[in-house]
């Protein structure tokens, strides 16, 4: 199954055949698995890795750092939990270090990620503060470059 | 100036590489996909390629010593009985060299007076043969078959020894074939040279590419070989250093005494940053390899499986990073059958006659690519087997 779930985080989209060719298991196997896989929430999603600035349509992402107070029963889930429901967060990551939480916020605009920032967040109870930076530019994502491209320089020499 | 008169015949008669102007065709075609590459597709490690800024940082920038820095032997020593149970002396067993290729020059130069003759099995990689006939020794190949899982049997060995043999070339893991020797078929082919005064040149280069077996056993370590066996190895493949150029060759203090003394004259020594970068590579790196491994035995499988459903049969290759499937099906020349396929289908391998005569009718497809890439190069020569109507 580990190996399974390290070939799927890499390219997703492989066809169950092939897969199965890689691990010397049947593809309804390999099905049975991804079906498990899912059901037991080891495989959260498939998505794809979409560069937005080359596909000409401008998006808006932005790093929000939290100070929250933790609860004294349920320690930081209950906020987190709170603002990982909000449609406009990506992601929600408890952190150690300087700040509690990173927020990750995609919107169509400043405004939009400003006005959610000012109008959503900041009146939590539990947000002491936050400080928002916004993404200028993707160079790696998901493990793939987004400005350079990986070329292959190898040349058949001698064999 | 007649430069045709001037160079010397031995060096003139060396056979050009016959797939180099199929290559340079390759590169003109924008989406030519080459499946051609002998080297890994992996970067070198990154606490291997720090080791080698930080050396130059400290400013270790001189010659080492003519064998190699000793703390690259020690490791090297240390490698050998840790992975394969063999003891060499870093004092003087081992030696460190450009790459794998000068190790095997080294040898064969130090070993192989003109008239002596040099078994070489094949298909094999393609420079053993120049370099025994640069020396004035003779090639005798003895061809390996498909059969026979690619393997030298003690019959086809024994049948090449005369007396003039002076060395046996045992290339296993074999580059083009993917074919392995276990334990058993070394077991009969020591039993053919002992008591023969036969060197073996055992080219290991693969050694840690092996899949589904124990791990790749050195015919040295067998009873009665250590004495009449040089091995050779490197930093290329399994750490995916190629362009390093390290390599290495251990045996008898005599003999390495001889090739020290001939790498000392016409190389000094090895690459200094290569060094201090490979000391870490054999200290730390040891996950690394089964990473990479891991990662090719599933391509491998995928290859492998993909060439059998199209009908170009391949026994399982069970070492290196080649699949070196059969072409009968489509009655083509190994040659003919890559030129169509390049000038059709802009996929590039390489032709098995290029890996001497016992290789045509067959091809070399290597897989160290990323899988959409042997993906899309499996789907393009079904679709070329299929417009032929061999599929």
């Amino acid at each position: 199954m580990e190996e399974l779930l390290h070939i799927l985080e890499k390219s997703a989209r492989l066809p169950v055949e092939d897969i199965a060719a890689m691990l010397d298991i049947t593809p309804a196997q390999v099905a049975a698995q991804m079906d498990e896989a899912a059901a037991k929430g080891y495989i959260r999603g498939y998505e794809a890795l979409v560069d937005w600035e080359r596909a000409g349509v401008n998006l808006v992402e932005a790093v929000i750092e939290l100070h929250v107070s933790p609860k004294k029963s349920r320690g930081f889930d209950e906020i987190a939990s709170v603002i990982a429901a909000f449609d406009e967060v990506d992601s929600v990551l408890l952190m150690s270090g300087g700040y509690d939480l990173q927020v990750v916020v995609k919107g169509r605009s400043f405004q939009e990620i400003a006005l959610f920032v000012a109008k959503r967040l900041s009146p939590l109870d539990a947000v002491l503060s936050t400080a928002t930076s916004f993404v200028l530019r993707n160079y790696k994502r998901g493990g793939k470059l987004y400005q350079d491209e990986d070329t292959d320089e190898r040349e058949c020499t001698v064999l | 100036m007649n430069y045709d008169a001037l160079l010397a015949p031995a060096a003139k008669a060396m056979r050009p590489s016959g797939i180099r102007k199929f290559f340079d065709l390759a590169a003109d075609m924008p989406d030519c996909i080459s499946l051609g590459v002998g080297e890994p597709d992996f970067k070198t490690p990154w606490s291997v390629r720090d080791a080698g800024i930080r050396s130059l940082e400290l400013g270790r920038t001189r010659y080492t010593a003519n064998a190699g820095l000793k703390a690259l032997r020690t490791e090297i020593s240390a490698y050998f009985d840790r992975r394969f149970g063999l003891h060499y002396r870093p004092e003087d067993e081992i030696v460190v060299t450009v790459g794998g290729s000068e190790a095997i020059d080294l040898a064969i130069r130090a070993l192989v007076q003109p008239g002596d003759e040099v078994i070489i099995p094949e298909p094999c990689f393609v420079c053993y043969e120049p370099i025994t006939q640069l020396t004035g020794g003779v090639a005798v190949h003895v061809a390996t078959r498909q059969e026979e899982d690619f393997r030298l049997t003690p019959e086809a060995l024994r049948a090449a020894i005369t007396p003039k043999t002076k060395l046996l070339i045992l290339p296993y893991p074999n580059n083009p074939t993917g074919g392995v020797m276990e334990e058993g078929d070394l077991e009969k082919i020591a039993e053919v040279l002992r008591g023969t005064d036969v060197m073996v040149l055992s080219d290991e280069i693969y050694s840690e590419l092996t899949y589904g077996l124990a791990r790749h056993t050195s015919i040295a370590s067998l009873p009665g070989m250590w004495e009449r066996t040089v091995v050779i190895n490197g930093f290329s493949k399994s750490y995916a250093m190629t362009g390093w150029r390290l390599g290495y060759a251990a045996g008898p203090a005599p003999l390495i005494k001889v090739m020290t003394k001939i790498h000392q004259s016409c190389i000094m020594s090895a690459p200094t940053t290569s060094q201090y970068a490979a000391i870490v590579a054999l200290r730390q790196c040891d996950d690394q390899i089964e990473m990479m491994r891991d990662e090719y035995n599933r391509r491998r499988r995928f290859v492998v499986k993909a060439l059998n459903e199209m009908g170009l049969t391949c026994f399982e290759p069970r070492g290196a990073f080649y699949v070196f499937p059969c072409l009968e099906s489509t009655g083509l020349t190994s040659e003919e059958f890559c030129e169509l396929l390049l000038a059709e289908k802009h996929v590039a391998i390489v032709p098995g006659g290029a890996f001497g005569d016992s290789g045509e009718g067959y091809a070399r497809i290597s897989y160290a690519y990323s899988v959409e890439h042997l993906a899309e190069a499996m789907k393009r020569i079904r679709a070329f087997l299929q417009e032929h109507g061999w599929l």
